[in-house]
Order: C-alpha cells, then structure tokens, then sequence
C-alpha cells in the first residue's frame, strides 16, 4: 500500500506535470529547430512569437465566448487555435518579407540574422503588451479536472491522490496529433520533402528546381501553427503573461539544443529531458520517501536537490553539459 | 588621428540631448542619465571588443555585470564576524569539497578508457560527490543564514575600499569567461550566444538563491560609497557656506556635487579603456584580431592560433562588463539580483554597440550615451505622444486609457526599430569602423 501511495505521489507531483510541461517544450523547441534547420539561424524571436499567438488565440477565445459559443467540457480556446494560427502566420510572413528576406538575399552570416531577430523580439514583445497588456490573463473555460485527487482517492482507496487536469490530458493529445501530422507532413509530401532536401544540403535543393523561398514560407506557416499551439497549451495550462514567455525562450532553446539543433526528433526527446530534469531535480522528495522508508529512516528535510528557483539554471546546466560531451546534441544536430 | 567632424557632430547630438534634459528636467536628472551614460558606455566597450573587433556573439553580458556587481559587496561591505564564527569556514570546506570532486570526476574521465565502466564510475563519483557536498554544504548555510536574517544572514565581505571591487569585479567576470569560452569558444556562433545567455541565468539563480553570499531577494543596501553623502555635506558649513554664497540651493547642490564625482569617477575608466582599447586596436594585435575576424581560415593558415585568440579577448571584453557592473552597484550603493533582468542588461547594450557602430570604439560609447537616453527619455515622450493623440477623445474611453496606459511599452518598440533600421540601412553603425 505504501509502496501504491508513493507510486501515486510520484506520479501526481513529477511524472503528469513534467510530461505536460515536456510536451508545451517539445513543440516550442519543434518550431526553433525547423528555423534553424531551414533559415539557418537559431530565432530568438520564438519566446515572443509564442507569446503573439497565444495572444491571438485568447482574444479570439473572449469574442466567442461573448456570443455564446463553447466546446463544452473541452476548453473554448481550441476553437480558436487556428484563428490565432493564421493571425501569427501572417506575422511571421510579413516579417520575413520585412525584416529577413533582406539578408537572406544578401547572402549575410548566420550570426546577422540572429541579431535582426534580437529586434523582432523587441517588436513583437511590445506589440504583444501594447494590445493585450502586461498582466496575467486567464482564458480557460470548460471542466477543469478528467479525474480529481479526492475522486481518485475515494475510487482506490489509496492515501495519495492522482490529479490529471484537462489541460495536461489535453496538452499530451494536442502535442502528439500536431506531432504526427508534422512528421507526416515532412516524410509524405512533396513539400515537406523538399523542406527536408533544403535543409540538408541547399545547393543541391536549388539545382534540383526547389523553389526556396516557397520553403521558406511554408516553414514559417508551420512554426506559426507550431508557436501557437505551444503557447496556447501552456497558457492553458499555468497562466497567459507576456514575460513568461520571453523567459520560455530559455528552457526551449536548451531542448533543442540538447536534442540537436536542426534535428525535430532530437526537438522532442529534448523537450522531455529538459521538463523531466527541471521537475526531478527541484522537486521535495520528502513525501515519496516518507512512504518508502521505514519510520526510523524517514528523512528530517526536504530532499529537494535544488530549490525552485533553480530551474531555468538545471535546464542550462544540463545544455552545457551536453555542449561538453556532443558538441551537437544528442541527435546528431547541424553545426554549419 | 584625425578630427571627424561629422562624428563630433554626433557626440554634440548627443550632449545638448543632456543639457536639455538638464534645462527641462533638472540637472539631478541629466546627470543621472549622463552617469549611467558612461556605465553602459563601458559596457558597450566590452562587447565591442568582443563582436566588433573579434566577431564573438555573446548574449550573456548580464551576468558578467552581475558577477562586477557580486564583487563590490564581497570587497566592501563589512564581514558579519558572527556568520563567520557560525558557518563560514564550513562552507569555504564545502566549496573545496566541491571543487575536488568536480576535479576528481574530469581526472576520472580523462583516465579511464571510454566506454560503460566510465560513464558508471563517472556517475557514481558525482552523485556520491553531490550529496557529500550537500552534507558539508546546508548545515553551514543554515547556520550563517540564521545570524540575524533581518539585516545580515550572510557572511558579509571584507571591508576593502569600494574603489578595489572595480578591477575585482573586472578579474571575477574574465574568470567566468575564461570557463565559458573553453566549453563554448570553437562552437558555432549560435552556440556560444546559448550558451553564454544561458550562464547568464545561472549566475543570477545563484545571486538570487545563495542567502550566505549576496542576501539573495533580500538584497545588499548600503554599501559603502567613494564619494560623500549628500547628508555631510549639507551638514558641512563650509559646503552650505560656499553654495549659498554661489547662490544655490545646498540640497539641491549636494546631491549634485555627489554625481558630478560620480562622473569624474566613471568618466576617468571610461577614457583609460578608451586609450587602451585603441593603442590595442592599433597595434599588430589590434590587426591580427580583425584579420581573424575577416578570414579565420586565412589567418589560421598564416599560422594564428584562433582558438586561443578568442578565448583571450573573450575573457578581455566579459572583464570590461564585469568592470561596468561593478560600476553600476557602487553608484547604486546596493546589490538587487533580481533587478538583474536580460532586456536591460543584455539585449540592451546589444542595440547600444549596434547603433554605435561595431569594430569602432568611439561608435560604441557614442551608442552607449544615446540608446541610454532613448530608453530613459523614450516613455515620457511617448506619454505625450499619447496624450496628444487621445487629446480628442472623451475622457474615461476604454481605448483612450488603454492607449495612455500602452505608452509604458513604447521603450521596447522604439528599440526594436531602432535595431532593425539600424541593421537594415546602416550595418555598420552611426560611427563605422575605419
């Protein structure tokens, strides 16, 4: 039985957040990974993109819940998704004509690009505050729980209970339909295989008649589609603030980093390192153990490895780390 | 050297900006965007070093201002004896501690032959490692913390004149440099700006949550200043004496004279890494940089040795923000890690050096001076804007107040598009290299 209540703790407080969070990681990092593997420059802007999407879609949420229209237990915001989608497509189309195509003409080096993209983080960040404001903004509607920890606890009888939010279940579903159709879309279509030609060797996509800036649209359709989802999710999840998602920029770049830049599986399996280690490694095991240990062992402190605050730190600790040991990631990422 | 006068022309830009601030305003606050004028200056400095005469893009300018800042309260606040007697050489044990094991593990990995029996010997040394340290570690942070946590819980410094934290600070942030660039330096750019905004963070999460060494959130006031306290002098009558018979106000005076010393301070560190910034950039080090910059593989064939190159002026320029930082905490008298925020002290020298002019020094502090302004200036100038564009509009409107209240935002689209256009039209800055 103890054994069963530290399982369920474990459960409850590590594995269900981290996997949520692992997979709001994987899709941020999906959308950093194609940039750099296609545009050839690591975005700093995606935090920021994230954020406009987001932000899209909740204004889009407010209106139809204004007049009326729900998903009813699911949250209305999902309806909304693909409005916002379109709106940050069109963003980042217009920025690429306005602000990259410039330079990619020009032929400039990578480290350029990543400079003009310091200042379409600027721009979008502030457009992002201009309309929807600083603050805290909360859109999620519907049910809030598939199962709660007391109907867990009374349908058990265990001690420990096992809350899932409809938000975490729906985050995994979302994440893993956006990435199957991702992969469809890269491994199945004419498109997509030509988005896969280019990134691997470009001169050779261009002598074989691939029209590049067509790639480079439709991969900024799909990081557009890729940003908002992520964000939306994770707005769903914990809360809508313009600063967070700056500061997700961090964790997201580690993952793709650690899974390997260019690579979209490294992307996920990045994602969920990242989420796993950052929950792990700043979460108080005092509780599990107090059930496994026999009383005469139970620990007096915590047993937290790190405190909280530590967190975006373990994401970055465990990027160097890899830096150290593969210099390009755990899949073999590009290093141009 | 030649007299530019279209570059003079900039920096007069720039100063009657001040001086009309100045006339405006007052003059407290001209020169308090004049002092923190010449700390971003320097710090501009530094990534110049960095990107415009190396082409290193480092992201992580914050933390190396952080660690300048870290050193002004470990040279000059004054030890907490009880701290010390409760826990200190405890945790100076346990840091030790640390270090062996970190040493033993990379001895470990070096020695034994790769493969499985490694990577387990590897993990068992750390995690074993790991809580050893721990044990040595939290009983004795425990005990400093728990000396009076109201005004100190920390070990305090050593109670060296202020003035020394500057080239402290500079030595602590080319430390960390040195440690960044040998893990990141040879990576592809990208790589190293990750990296290095990622060591960034770490410093300021140790800032923040290391109680025993910088009062973490609680932050470190008071510390001691090179220049007098406003309250002294008004106190002084030979002061107030000379003001009135001037005919100034002797408060308005003192806090005056306090930032005009500032100045004096910052503006002689400015001009000494001014002067030798340029006899470097002139010399035939100054050329090998640039040739590196232009052509690495040409220079690697004429026999250069890149890496190390740039691991040096890695460490240089991350010294010269550290150096800046530890500026900024002097002047400001207090240590506020969580103050310590990326658009400010990151991103924003970034548009600083860009605007300026990289590879050129005096593009540089010229971009350090007039971004300052703009960030300081750029919010009431856009309340009036705003104002004037909601002038028409009845009062109490939902779009009239969220128009007034967006106002605050103006600073970062301003930057924003001052970067771009920048980068767009003038890649090379209002002051270009020669």
């Amino acid at each position: 039985m103890d054994f069963l209540n530290a399982l369920v703790a474990f459960l409850n407080f590590v594995v269900v957040p981290a996997t949520a969070y692992g997979s709001q990681l994987a899709l941020g990092a999906l959308g950093v990974t194609l940039i750099y593997g296609i545009l050839r420059f690591s975005n700093f802007a995606h935090g920021d993109t994230m954020a406009f999407g987001t932000m899209a879609t909740i204004l889009f949420t407010w209106a139809f819940q204004s007049i009326g229209i729900s998903l009813g237990p699911l949250p209305t915001a999902l309806l909304a998704l693909p409005f916002g989608i379109l709106v940050t497509g069109a963003l980042l189309v217009g920025t690429d004509r306005l602000v990259y195509k410039f330079y990619r003409q020009q032929k400039a080096v990578p480290v350029i690009f990543v400079i003009a993209s310091l200042g379409v983080m600027f721009v979008t960040n502030a457009l992002v505050r201009f309309i929807i404001g600083p603050d805290d903004q909360r859109f999620a509607d519907g049910e809030r729980f598939i199962i709660s920890a007391r109907e867990f606890r009374n349908l058990t009888g265990l001690d420990e209970g096992l809350a899932l939010r409809t938000t975490q279940g729906l985050t995994v579903v979302t994440a893993v339909i956006v990435v199957a159709l991702l992969f469809w879309f890269l491994n199945r279509t004419r498109t997509g295989k030509s988005m896969r030609a280019f990134s691997d060797n470009e001169d050779l996509a261009l002598l074989s008649g691939i029209n590049p800036e067509r790639v480079v649209m439709v991969t900024w359709l799909i990081v557009a589609a890729l940003a908002t989802v992520a964000g939306t999710l994770y707005g769903l999840d914990k809360s809508f603030k313009p600063f967070t998602y700056f500061q997700l920029l961090l964790p997201i770049f580690a993952a793709a980093i650690v899974g390997g830049l260019g690579s979209p599986l490294g992307a996920i399996a990045g994602g969920f390192v990242i989420a796993f280690s950052e929950v792990t490694i700043t979460y108080a095991f005092k509780k599990v153990l107090e059930y496994l240990l026999p009383e005469a062992l139970e620990p007096d402190g915590l047993v937290q490895l790190l405190s909280t605050d530590y967190k975006f730190a373990v994401s970055f600790a465990i990027l160097i780390i890899v830096l150290l040991f593969k210099p390009t990631g755990l899949f073999k990422g590009k290093s141009v | 050297m030649t007299v530019n006068l279209r570059n003079l022309g900039l920096f007069g830009i720039v100063a009657l900006l001040i001086v009309a601030t100045g006339v405006i305003q007052s003059w407290n606050v001209a020169l308090t965007i004049l002092n923190y004028g010449l700390i971003s200056a320097v710090m501009a400095l530094g990534v110049n070093m960095q990107w415009g005469y190396a082409g290193l893009f480092n992201v992580g300018i914050m933390g190396f201002a952080a660690l300048g800042g870290l050193a002004v309260v470990l040279v000059s606040m004054p030890p907490v004896g009880e701290a010390w007697s409760a826990g200190g050489l405890r945790v100076v044990l346990a840091l030790f501690w640390g270090l062996i094991v970190l040493a033993g593990s990379i001895l470990l990995y070096q020695r034994m032959a790769p493969g499985r029996m490694r990577t387990l010997a590897l993990i068992v040394v750390l995690l074993a490692g790991f809580f050893s340290y721990r044990a040595l570690f939290d009983p004795a942070v425990a005990a400093i913390e728990a000396v009076n946590p109201a005004g100190t819980g920390y070990l305090g410094g050593l109670g060296l004149p202020v003035l020394l934290a500057w080239p402290i600070g500079g030595a602590l942030a080319g430390a960390a440099a040195w440690v960044v660039g040998k893990a990141a330096l040879g990576l592809r750019s990208d790589y190293l700006a990750i990296a290095t905004l990622g060591i960034a963070e770490i410093v300021i999460a140790v800032m923040k949550n290391e109680d025993w060494l910088s009062r973490g959130v609680k932050n470190v006031v008071s510390i001691p200043r090179p220049v007098p306290y406003e309250i002294d002098l008004q106190n002084d009558p030979d002061f107030v004496a000379r003001m009135t018979s001037w005919g100034y106000d002797p408060v308005v005076a003192s806090s005056i004279v306090v930032k005009l010393a500032y100045a004096g301070l910052f503006a002689a560190v400015l001009l000494a890494l001014l002067w030798l910034l340029e006899m470097a950039l002139r010399s035939p080090w100054g050329r090998m940089m640039r040739a590196i910059r232009d052509n690495e593989t040409a220079a690697e064939a004429m026999g250069k040795d890149v890496k190390k190159r740039h691991l040096q002026i890695f460490v240089m320029g991350s010294a010269i923000c550290g150096v800046a930082g530890a500026m900024l905490v002097t002047m400001e008298s207090q240590l506020i890690p969580s103050s310590y925020q990326p658009l400010r002290f990151t991103f924003l020298i970034w548009v600083m050096v860009i605007v300026g002019g990289s590879g050129n020094n005096w593009g540089a502090i010229l971009g350090g001076f007039l971004i300052w302004f703009l960030w300081i200036q750029v919010e009431p100038m856009g309340q009036q804007l705003m104002a004037l564009i909601t002038a028409g509009m009845e009062d109490g409107s939902a779009l009239k107040e969220h128009l007034i209240e967006s106002a605050a935002h103006m600073r970062l689209l301003t930057m924003g598009i001052v970067l771009l256009l920048v980068l767009r039209f003038s890649p090379r800055g209002l002051i270009p290299e020669k």
